[in-house]
């Protein structure tokens, strides 16, 4: 694909009410990158990760999705209101109906995002393979009377979809608890597979939200490493919001500073470590005191 | 564990007091004040009897929870609701000789059991199909439905309206009733699926009531609270009749003398048939994309999405499949009762149905089958007791509430062999 950009955030503006959470946000992400979504608490990170996942429908702005050969505008499949003008086209009429009817945040999972949630969100009751049976839906053979009937093509799909599986499982270490239920994972594993069941989706680009969050340092280590085989062997796009300095200067390719909604500062990891706002951001209001000592 | 267990009795005491209190306060004027007339008597002693029952039953199950047996069944079942168990890989699971044995006895019940018989279990078998219905809505999706009686009752009405407007038998209105209820509860669902748990409720609670509502009051069409009386099924254009206007009826065929019971043999093996159809059908479905899609959105809808579900449509599809089982089980209502009418169709009856299914245990064909067996014909068999049938199923419900929250049947889930993984 020609696009060297696979997410390109433009003018993103989400307000709650009167709470501003987002002004103004720009950037894009490489593809084939690790970038990294950082700033203290409150500045809107998961913000924007809700918005390019379609959860939240931005207020104003534009997100475009270069995947799977295509571009997709985030938050026209959202299903956006109509306007005078499609009253007058009935293509533009039928295209913005079908949106509001069946639009929604999966399409943007369908289009090659996929992502994982700050406060981990698994189908607990589920096994760990059921889990990651559930992402590959789209994949699989869905056909009613296949399933029913038991027909070779669909047997063939389930089994492609259980080596696919244990394919992940593999990867995030997880074989062994296979066949336990996902709610009874440890804090790590459940982050772990969470990322293993947004990969199952066959994604462009991941958006991990806090991935390290509870964590020990020797699991960081291991999910450093994993996220580089996402990228290296998969060709796989990582975003990932995350607080751990350490890992973040560690993977990145790229990071933006978020404070308060807006980006105060981009560009590669040495950028950022020496840079006198994102200083400023991280130790807030003590600024004018403390900017001495640093 | 090896705290001092000495009963408490002061503990118990008051704790006997307080159920007495309440037992007085609830029983008082329900078992105490009887209407004779315009006038009215108290009871006192009869009260007194139920109070006093209650309040000792208390002291003793108080007591009996301080002694160490008691509390190592109190600790048992406080630590039993973990919910469902992944079975290993390799599990056989004994139904492999269950279910042959159960239809080898359920194909013998028509020829063996009297007639009163067979029409109770005709009913547990109608009810067997309601509970699997909304199992697929309530245990499966997770999708809170108060109104599913309203597709129950488009499928029986389906069948006496499209006999005596259209003249379609059983045979055609059997598929085409479950059709019916389908797009009914697409209808239905396609607004108000974008909904959550309690609004949802509120909605299919109306849902219920309005399709009543309609049969009550669209007299010209439905004969509204008279009733409309509905065909028996044909065995390949023979009909269970006495006298048939045209055509043969199934005793002359055969050069029977003509019996009732026939025509509820029939319905039986008919019905029999279908439930286990529904059954394999069901049994399947759990284990496919689909159905793991409603399991899922009844675990995280929010997670989902992201996988790229589009909820909406998993959510119809969990409707519209749950809807044309109580289709069926409508049609085959009333081609048993032969008639029917409005007053079948009430809130309580979606009630019987949502409580088989919590009864069964969310999600469990297994316990919807026994839950449904056991609130049906539980009651005919103790028809002495009928006035007392809804609050022996009240204190049925708490009971259950408290000792089983997961329901009779504890949910499993299918387990998988590890493999060798492998990416496109
Ligand atoms: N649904 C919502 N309704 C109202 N306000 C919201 C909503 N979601 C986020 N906000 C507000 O937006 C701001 C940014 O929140 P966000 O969750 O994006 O922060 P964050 O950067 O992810 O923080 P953390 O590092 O703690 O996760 C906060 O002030 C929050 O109160
Ligand atoms: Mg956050």
């Amino acid at each position: 694909m020609s696009q060297e950009h696979v997410l390109k955030v433009e003018n993103l503006v989400m307000h709650f009410g009167g709470i501003k959470a987002l002004n103004d946000v720009n950037f894009d992400i490489q593809r084939g990158s690790v970038s990294a979504l950082i700033g203290p608490n409150g500045a809107g990170k998961t913000t924007v990760f809700n918005c390019l996942t379609g959860f939240y429908k931005a207020t104003g702005g534009k997100i475009t999705l270069s995947a799977g050969g295509k571009e997709t505008s985030v938050i026209k499949v959202l299903g956006e209101p109509f306007q005078p003008a499609d009253f007058f086209s009935p293509v533009a009429f039928v295209r913005r109906l079908k949106y509001k009817m069946f639009g929604g945040s999966h399409l943007v999972n369908r289009a090659g995002l996929a992502r994982t949630f700050q406060n981990i969100r698994l189908f607990k009751e589920m096994s760990v393979v059921e889990n990651l049976l559930v992402a590959q839906h789209m994949r699989v053979n869905r056909s009613l009377i296949a399933g029913i009937l038991n027909t070779k093509a669909y047997q063939k799909a389930e089994e492609e979809a259980l080596e696919r599986v244990f394919y992940w499982l593999g990867v995030v270490d997880l074989v062994d608890s296979a066949n336990r239920l996902a709610g009874e994972l440890s804090y790590g594993q459940q982050r772990r597979l969470e990322i293993a069941r947004a990969m199952c989706t066959n994604p462009e680009i991941v958006c991990l939200d806090e991935p390290a969050a509870g964590l020990n340092p020797s699991e960081t280590e291991a999910l450093t490493k994993m996220i580089r085989v996402l990228r290296d062997e998969h060709n796989t796009t990582v975003l990932l919001i995350e607080h751990d300095m350490g890992m973040v200067m560690d993977i990145s390719d790229y990071i933006v500073v978020l404070d308060h909604g807006e980006v105060i500062a981009k560009g590669g990891p040495d950028d950022i470590k020496n840079n006198p706002k994102v200083i400023a951001a991280y130790l807030g209001a003590e600024e004018d005191d403390e900017e001495v000592t640093l | 564990m090896s705290q001092a267990v000495g009963i408490n009795f002061k503990k118990s005491s008051i704790d006997a007091l307080i159920a007495g209190f309440l037992a007085l306060i609830l029983f008082g004027p329900i078992v105490g004040v009887l209407l004779d007339g315009y006038k009215f008597d108290f009871e006192f002693d009869r009260v007194a009897w139920i109070v006093a029952i209650v309040a000792v039953g208390r002291f003793a199950v108080s007591s009996f929870f301080q002694t160490e047996k008691g509390v190592a069944m109190a600790f048992r079942y406080a630590n039993n609701n973990e919910g469902a168990t992944v079975l290993a890989p390799n599990h056989k699971s004994k139904m492999v000789w269950i279910i042959p044995l159960v239809i080898a006895v359920g194909l013998l019940i028509p020829f063996v059991a009297s007639k009163y018989v067979l029409t109770v279990v005709i009913l547990g078998l109608i009810y067997v199909l309601l509970g699997l219905g909304l199992n697929i809505v309530v245990g499966l999706a997770g999708l809170l439905d108060l109104g599913f009686v309203g597709f129950y009752a488009i499928g029986a009405y389906g069948l006496a309206l499209g006999y005596e407007n259209l003249g379609l038998g059983f045979w055609s209105m059997l598929p085409i009733a479950a059709i019916l209820a389908a797009v009914a509860g697409a209808i239905l669902g396609f607004p108000v699926l974008r909904m959550h748990g309690d609004y949802l409720a509120i909605v299919t609670l109306g849902f219920g009531e309005i399709i009543r509502l309609v049969l009550t009051n669209w007299a010209s069409f439905t004969h509204g609270p008279n009733g409309i009386s509905a065909p028996l099924p044909t065995l390949f254009g023979l009909e269970f009749k006495r006298r048939s206007r045209d055509g043969e009826t199934f005793h002359e065929f055969f050069n029977l003398p003509y019996d009732s019971a026939y025509k509820y043999m029939f319905i039986y093996i008919v019905l029999f048939a279908v439930v286990w159809a529904v059954l394999f059908i069901k049994h399947r479905l759990v284990k496919m994309p689909i159905g793991r899609a409603w399991e899922a959105l009844r675990e995280d809808e929010i997670a989902c999405r992201s996988l790229g579900l589009n909820h909406v449509l998993v959510k119809l599809s969990a409707f519209m499949l749950g809807a044309s089982t109580g289709g069926l089980a409508g049609v085959f209502f009333a081609t048993y009762q032969g008639f029917i009418n409005p007053s079948s169709f009430t809130f309580f009856e979606s009630a019987l149905i949502l409580a088989i299914v919590v009864l069964g245990g969310m999600g469990s064909t297994l316990g919807v089958v026994i839950a449904a067996f056991f609130l049906t014909v539980l009651p005919e068999m103790l028809r002495e007791f009928a006035e007392y049938r809804v609050l022996m199923f009240g204190i049925l419900m708490v009971v259950m509430m408290i000792w089983k929250p997961r329901g009779i049947v504890r949910v499993t889930r299918t387990g998988f062999a590890p493999r060798k993984g492998a990416v496109k």
